[in-house]
């Protein structure tokens, strides 16, 4: 293990300058011929016992970033800071295969679709006690672990010999929530967890989520598409778009006053359940659709899309730019001097 | 327009679809009654499950096989005061196919599996053209052109010769949209036409939804889950739950004055952008029953937070009448109004 990682003592991870380029191979001898840019110098910062949201459209990187935190494919560069239970350090973007293996303890995954999520073939015991079964925790004991996360998670204990075909949404993602839960993590990624789930049982989910949090002290990195939600249930939000993060900032503060034209634009897209609101609002429609990543554009990647692009704009890509010492920081030349409109 | 002159396009009177399956009957839209003004949106809102897509796919004749009109009226008021009751017509019929696509068109959810991937585009908008009218090849990729001009599609030229793959899914739906227009319908069917996209997207294609509605003074049904969307375009909403509309009413008056305990528990539990922080979301107890074994009286009573009439438990509550515009299934509500009534009837 590395011995040069240092975290500030309220931090449970810190990000930095994340990347993660996947290779496009084509031709007869499959040469690489360029690479899609997922994820390009995403750097951020986790506190212990936090939610950050994770919001940006379909092709942002955000899923990818998540699944760099757990390893779930190597990084191509940058640095992942991570506390461990007992109090070491250790850099997840070069962690050893045997180093990942017990981390997975400690970080953990919930994913957006209940159904493929779950496999068919097992019962609840086996999906919910698998990480047990391959620590050769004894039957018995597995049992009554499986029996306490079904009943902490709102279901009944005898369901565990059933199969999850016989469960609805809301039931297969509160069993996804008890596999995560099941080793006891201190983080977990939560990637579109409520997306596909109707608006009355999401409510039920989301509020699952908070109360797990208060009672283990979890952290989490909630990852949505769904403004209001992320509002909800997170203290810090990151915007990204094309793989880059755009704004960072305390939930409150991006939605009074967003400092990025994007979020600003995301923020005014958002149909709300209010008719007078929606007819009296200023919609700003973005005009054109989010780049290929395999050919981001020039300067700030946004700059094809936003309305207040200027020449620097287009030549020069901004750095994200500290605004607070909370850890606020914005990627966009304009920050200063524009007055952007927030929803509150 | 007079008031007195303004008869609905489209009129659904009681509309039960039954599918039957191995495990039994399933009663998937269970008396539905709703009307389509012309010129408005109507949005169906509903959770999954509520019988909003069949209602529509009734109306199109396009259900499933196993799926049955077991009772009800569908009417269609055509330009020249023709009725039609699509109820009563066989999904192949001649009448039907010309409905079809021609007088009505419609709108799908995923705009990768409603196109068809080997055609090009200019293929696709041009076949229901050459369905539709008498007119020949040239006459149809003129109007092609038309309509993909109209949903505001860039390099028509290019468009007409490219395959869905190479569109982005915001210039699919928009494909989607000139393909349902190509033959001046008077009604269009949008079964969420937005869900798939993301919002930025989303909020282009409303636009042009609505844009395209006073251009066309075409009248929509619009089907969606998302309480926010439905407060965005339509006039009037119909609200959904287990195979009946509960609670039918203007925009207006179904966000600020919901009547059904059902509306207001569901408006309850949707975060709102910019609202103050409540510690917990407010959520509707239990979840949707299974279809095979709905409750009895009122499907909605276990969850209900008022259900306190006896009624609720034993009879499937009738439409009650609140007002000119406002219609709820609901005994509770039914109380309320004949109280009401009882009220103003004695002051006068």
């Amino acid at each position: 293990m590395m011995t040069d990682l240092t975290l500030a003592p309220d931090l449970l991870m810190d990000v930095v300058d994340l990347k993660k380029h996947f290779p496009i191979h084509s031709g007869f001898f499959g040469r690489q011929t360029g690479a899609v840019r997922a994820v390009e110098n995403v750097s951020f910062q986790l506190r212990k016992g936090e939610t950050l949201g994770l919001v940006g459209e379909s092709g942002s990187g955000k899923s990818t970033v998540a699944r760099l935190l757990l390893r779930a494919f190597p990084v191509t560069e940058g640095r992942v800071t991570f506390r461990r239970r007992d109090g070491t350090l250790i850099d997840i973007a070069k962690a050893e295969s045997a180093d990942m293996r017990a981390l997975r303890d400690e970080v953990q995954m919930i994913f957006q679709d209940p159904y493929s999520s779950l496999n068919p073939r097992l019962r609840l015991l086996e999906i919910i006690g698998e990480p047990l079964i391959n620590k050769k925790v004894a039957r018995s004991e597995i049992e009554d672990r499986v029996a306490e996360l079904l009943k902490l998670v709102g279901l009944r204990p005898e369901f565990m010999s059933r199969y999850p075909h016989a469960f609805s949404g809301g039931q297969r993602q509160r069993i996804g929530i008890a596999r995560a839960l099941a080793v006891n993590p201190t983080f977990i990624a939560a990637d579109e967890a409520v997306s596909a789930l109707d608006v009355s049982v999401a409510a039920q989910v989301v509020n699952l989520m908070q109360d797990l949090q208060d009672q283990f002290g979890l952290t989490y990195l909630f990852i949505t598409h769904d403004l209001s939600m992320v509002e909800h249930i997170a203290n810090r939000i990151g915007v990204m778009y094309l793989g880059r993060l755009m704004e960072i900032a305390d939930t409150a503060s991006l939605f009074d006053r967003p400092r990025h034209p994007y979020t600003e634009a995301l923020l005014s897209s958002v149909p709300q359940p209010d008719p007078r609101a929606n007819a009296a609002k200023k919609r700003i429609i973005l005009k054109g659709e989010i780049p290929n990543a395999a050919k981001p554009p020039s300067g700030c990647v946004f700059h094809p899309r936003c309305p207040y692009a200027t020449d620097l704009c287009r030549q020069v890509e901004p750095p994200l730019e500290a605004l607070t010492p909370g850890g606020n920081a914005v990627r966009c030349h304009r920050a200063a001097e524009l007055t952007l409109a927030g929803v509150r | 327009m007079p008031e007195e002159s303004k008869k609905p396009v489209i009129e659904i009177d009681n509309l039960k679809v039954h599918f039957h399956v191995r495990e039994g009957i399933v009663k998937a839209v269970d008396g539905v009654s709703l009307s389509l003004m012309p010129g408005e949106v109507l949005g169906v809102v509903g959770e999954s499950g509520s019988g909003k897509s069949i209602t529509v796919r009734a109306l199109m004749q396009l259900l499933p096989k196993s799926g049955k009109i077991a009772d009800g009226r569908i009417l269609f008021n055509g330009d020249a005061g023709k009725v039609t009751d699509i109820a009563k017509l066989d999904r192949q019929s001649r009448e039907m196919r010309a409905l079809r696509g021609g007088r009505i068109g419609m709108i799908f959810q995923e705009p990768m599996t409603a196109l068809s991937p080997v055609h090009t585009i200019g293929h696709q908008v041009m076949t229901p053209i050459l369905l539709h009218s008498q007119g020949g090849k040239r006459e149809a990729e003129k109007r092609a052109r038309e309509v993909l001009d109209m949903v505001r599609l860039p390099r028509i030229d290019e468009m007409m010769r490219s395959y869905p793959h190479q569109l982005s899914g915001g210039m699919r739906q928009r494909a989607m949209i000139a393909i349902a227009l190509a033959c001046r319908p008077q009604v269009l069917i949008a079964d969420e036409p937005t869900t798939a996209l993301d919002v930025t997207t989303e909020a282009q294609i409303l636009d042009l939804l609505k844009e395209l509605k006073a251009e066309l003074g075409m009248s929509i049904i619009f089907i969606t889950h998302n309480f926010g969307v439905v407060a965005d375009i339509a006039d009037r909403v119909s609200v959904m739950y287990l195979g009946n509309v509960v609670e039918t009413g203007r925009t207006e008056d179904i966000f600020y004055d919901p009547q059904h305990p059902y509306t207001k528990a569901l408006l309850n539990s949707i975060p709102r952008l910019g609202a103050a922080k409540q510690h917990r979301l407010n959520t509707i107890p239990g979840m949707i029953p299974d279809p095979f074994n709905l409750p009895g009286g009122c499907v909605f009573h276990p969850r209900c937070g008022l259900a306190s009439h006896e009624d609720c438990r034993r009879i499937y509550p009738p439409i009650t009448r609140i007002d000119d515009q406002r219609t709820a299934r609901c005994h509770v509500v039914a109380e309320a109004i004949k109280a009401r009534n009882l009220e103003t009837g004695s002051a006068v």
